[in-house]
């Protein structure tokens, strides 16, 4: 045998080789490549999942149950003077003291039985013996949208207005099905003679659905269940956003820059880096008790104030926006700095006029997302007193007020489940859509700054 | 215009362009080196490093992979400051006065020393924002026409005007590999310095653009002082009228350039020069 030979001899038993291991390899492929085709679409099935369960759950909630009443506002009942006006010579305090008072002497009339009359009008007529039945159909709060109207308008008293009047939570869950009719009746929160009026209003085509506008120009309320609102809890969120805008972009960005550009590499650093790092991973909560120690503890700023849920969210954010900051600034390519550099330009100007705009979409894409995290965020917020019940919108961000995850959070957690699990899902869903929208912006400033190099 | 001998490895050219080099009169100093170290953490990268670059002239610096020679390039605008954990040592004096010198700006050092990279690096603004940088930073230019004027004659001196006249706002990232090296060199034209530092700056370009450079080069050589560190032999041979050996660090030989190639006093160059190494 040659050595030719010897050659090829050998070289074909290797070709078998590799042949029989191919099938082995090729099966592996294939197996490697429906793992992981599994795994994405279990995780979109169960995103699908938690999504298709919150849209079912809270979108029948933005609409709601309103009782369209003819009201006489009668004078019998609204005994009230007209409002005062500015004498000649009267200073303008005086006359807003008047005023003041009319006001005062407005609330504090009987709305309640221009509605319960209305009401008794399109019911039947055993209705005016049970006005307690009756009051109760339309949610309490709803006696304040007629003052309101008297108050902007006086010459309406004595004319009939049409208006609707949010029904209560109760007759909402009991329109829309979500409770189990066959309870008996000492579980049921209608009794026959509600149930039947309901049956009557709707009969006449009285009792109709409209957009939940409420849900999101109104407080929160416990006293008047349907109207409660997510008003001010989205100021509160709004407020701390910007909070958090303000202090962790500018800081978080500083720092980031200074220990890349500027920082010597030495222990102190290290250790620095290590921190922010940690910091980044540290559970939430521990943010809030830190929040709750230095400043509503030591600094004394006022308990369930966006500001200081604004700062423990700043604090919260922080590693998220310098950790962001510095990969994007890392990932610049050397030759860009050393270009600035070899012209002559200062440190700053290197910073300021090359680095710093290349880094922008990457800056604003770890804001944004800290931000949004910020957002969401609600077990610090608890330890700062911001999950009490706030029935104001702030004004400042020194004010009282919730958030909005905080306020699924009470919502989740109130009695009137029935009511409450959709209009929770509701809020939810608000929450997802403002996500929703910060990402979009977030993708959208990325792909606006975004050059190549 | 395009000298197809250029591209000749052949030795008889070089020979021939070296005799035509050794009859141009070459300038006093412009930057003397005497004693230079340069450590990288423990790791010395240069070892007491002495020279004389004359002035209005092109200076070659050759030598194997990880010799020294782009430390020692980097020593002149003091760009060894940026590195991490560079230490510098020793004499450097631009027109007898240090670069070390408190009283010199690294700035303005940088200002008058200009520096081209082996990557063309242009920056991802507009081809006029490129040449425009520069003049603005140091406020070379006193208004908008007067910037523009300078925008002009760089490109112009870089040979580039004629092929980007009609573009100057598209970015300079978008130009072939060769225009954006002399888009680079235009760049380090335009703040006005002594001495240019070209680090192998054809090593990223074809043929073609690499002849374009090196003529460009040439071109250079009348109003600036000129140091270039070249991987190929062939290229110190045609653009450079004295060149240095380095070797581990160590400055083996320097001369006039006929001389390195046709006479090297050290057998390490002869080695180098022959293809024996490197």
């Amino acid at each position: 045998m040659t050595v030719a030979t010897d050659i090829a001899a050998t070289g074909f038993e290797s070709t078998d080789k590799v042949r029989a291991s191919l099938a082995r390899r090729h099966a592996a492929e294939k197996r490697f490549r429906l793992i992981g085709l599994v795994a994405i679409l279990l995780g979109l099935g169960f995103v699908a999942i938690l999504f298709a369960s919150i849209l079912a759950k809270g979108l029948p909630a933005f609409w709601q149950s309103n009782i369209r009443l003819t009201i006489n506002l009668d004078p019998a009942i609204i005994k009230i003077s007209p409002p005062p006006q500015q004498q000649e010579g009267q200073s303008n305090a005086a006359h807003q003291a008047e005023l003041l008072a009319w006001r005062g002497e407005l609330a504090s009339l009987n709305w309640g039985r221009l509605i319960e009359n209305a009401l008794i009008a399109e019911l039947p007529s055993d209705a005016a013996q049970r006005r307690r039945d009756v009051s109760r159909l339309v949610t309490s709060g709803e006696r304040f949208k007629l003052r309101d109207l008297v108050a902007a308008n006086p010459n309406l008293i004595g004319s009939t207005v049409d208006v609707d009047l949010l029904a209560d939570a109760n007759v909402d869950v009991w329109v829309k099905g979500n409770i189990d009719r066959t309870l008996p009746d000492a579980q049921l929160p209608l009794n026959p003679v509600q149930r039947n009026y309901v049956a009557v209003l709707q009969e006449k085509g009285l009792l109709v659905q409209r957009f939940a506008s409420g849900l999101f120009v109104n407080v929160d309320s416990r006293s008047s269940l349907a109207s409660a609102g997510l008003a001010g809890a989205f100021i509160g969120s709004l407020y701390m956003m910007l909070i958090v805008i303000v202090l962790a972009v500018p800081v978080g960005v500083a720092a980031a820059v200074y220990l890349e550009e500027f920082a010597t590499k030495n222990r102190l650093t290290d250790l620095i880096e290590i921190n922010i790092n940690n910091l980044a991973a540290v559970p939430s909560i521990v943010f809030g008790l830190l929040g709750a120690a230095v400043f509503i503890n030591w600094l004394r700023l006022p308990l369930s104030a966006p500001l200081v849920g604004g700062l423990v969210l700043t604090l919260m954010t922080l590693p998220t926006i310098i950790i962001a900051t510095r990969a994007t600034l890392r990932a610049i390519p050397p030759s860009i700095r050393q270009a600035a550099i070899g012209l002559g330009a200062s440190r700053v100007q290197t910073i300021t006029h090359h680095l710093l705009p290349l880094a922008i979409p990457g800056i604003l894409t770890g804001a944004i997302i800290g931000v949004a995290q910020a957002l969401g965020e609600t077990a610090p917020l608890l330890l700062i007193g911001m999950s009490a019940f706030v029935a104001s919108v702030p004004v400042t961000p020194l004010d009282q007020s919730t958030a909005l995850p905080v306020q699924i959070y009470l919502w989740q957690g109130n009695e009137l489940r029935n009511f409450f699990e959709a209009r929770t899902s509701a809020a939810i869903i608000v929450l997802l859509a403002l996500m929703v929208m910060l990402n979009g912006l977030a993708i959208f400033l990325r792909r606006r700054f975004e050059k190549r190099w | 215009m395009l000298d197809p001998s250029k591209f000749l490895a052949d030795p008889s050219a070089v020979n021939v362009a070296a005799a035509a080099q050794s009859e141009v009169a070459l300038g006093d100093p412009k930057v003397i080196a005497r004693d230079v170290n340069v450590w990288y953490g423990d790791k010395q990268g240069l070892k007491s490093v002495s020279i004389d670059i004359r002035s209005r002239s092109v200076t070659a610096f050759i030598g194997p992979s990880g010799c020294g020679k782009s430390t020692f390039l980097r020593c002149f605008n003091r760009m060894n400051d940026t590195i991490e954990g560079a230490r510098v040592d020793g004499t450097i004096l631009l027109d007898g006065r240090s670069i070390y010198d408190p009283d010199l700006d690294v700035v303005e050092l940088r200002a008058r020393v200009g520096m081209v990279f082996q990557k063309p690096n242009p920056f991802p603004k507009s081809i006029y924002e490129n040449i425009a940088y520069g003049p603005r930073i140091h406020g070379l230019a006193r208004n908008k026409s007067d910037l523009a004027q300078i925008v002009e004659t760089s490109l112009q001196k870089a040979g580039l005007w004629d092929e980007v006249k009609d573009r100057l706002n598209d970015p300079g990232t978008g130009l072939s590999g060769g225009q954006q090296q002399r888009l680079c060199i235009a760049r380090a034209i335009a703040v006005s310095p002594e001495v240019i530092l070209m680090d192998e700056p054809c090593s990223a370009l074809d043929p073609i653009a690499t002849a374009r450079i090196e003529e460009l080069i040439d071109e250079l050589r009348a109003n600036y002082t000129i140091i270039i560190v070249t991987h190929s032999m062939q290229q110190a041979a045609r653009v450079s009228q004295r060149t240095a050996f380095f070797h581990l660090g160590v400055l083996v030989e320097e001369g006039p350039t006929e001389t390195i190639f046709t006479n090297p006093s050290d057998k390490r160059t002869l080695d180098y020069i022959t293809g024996r190494f490197g």
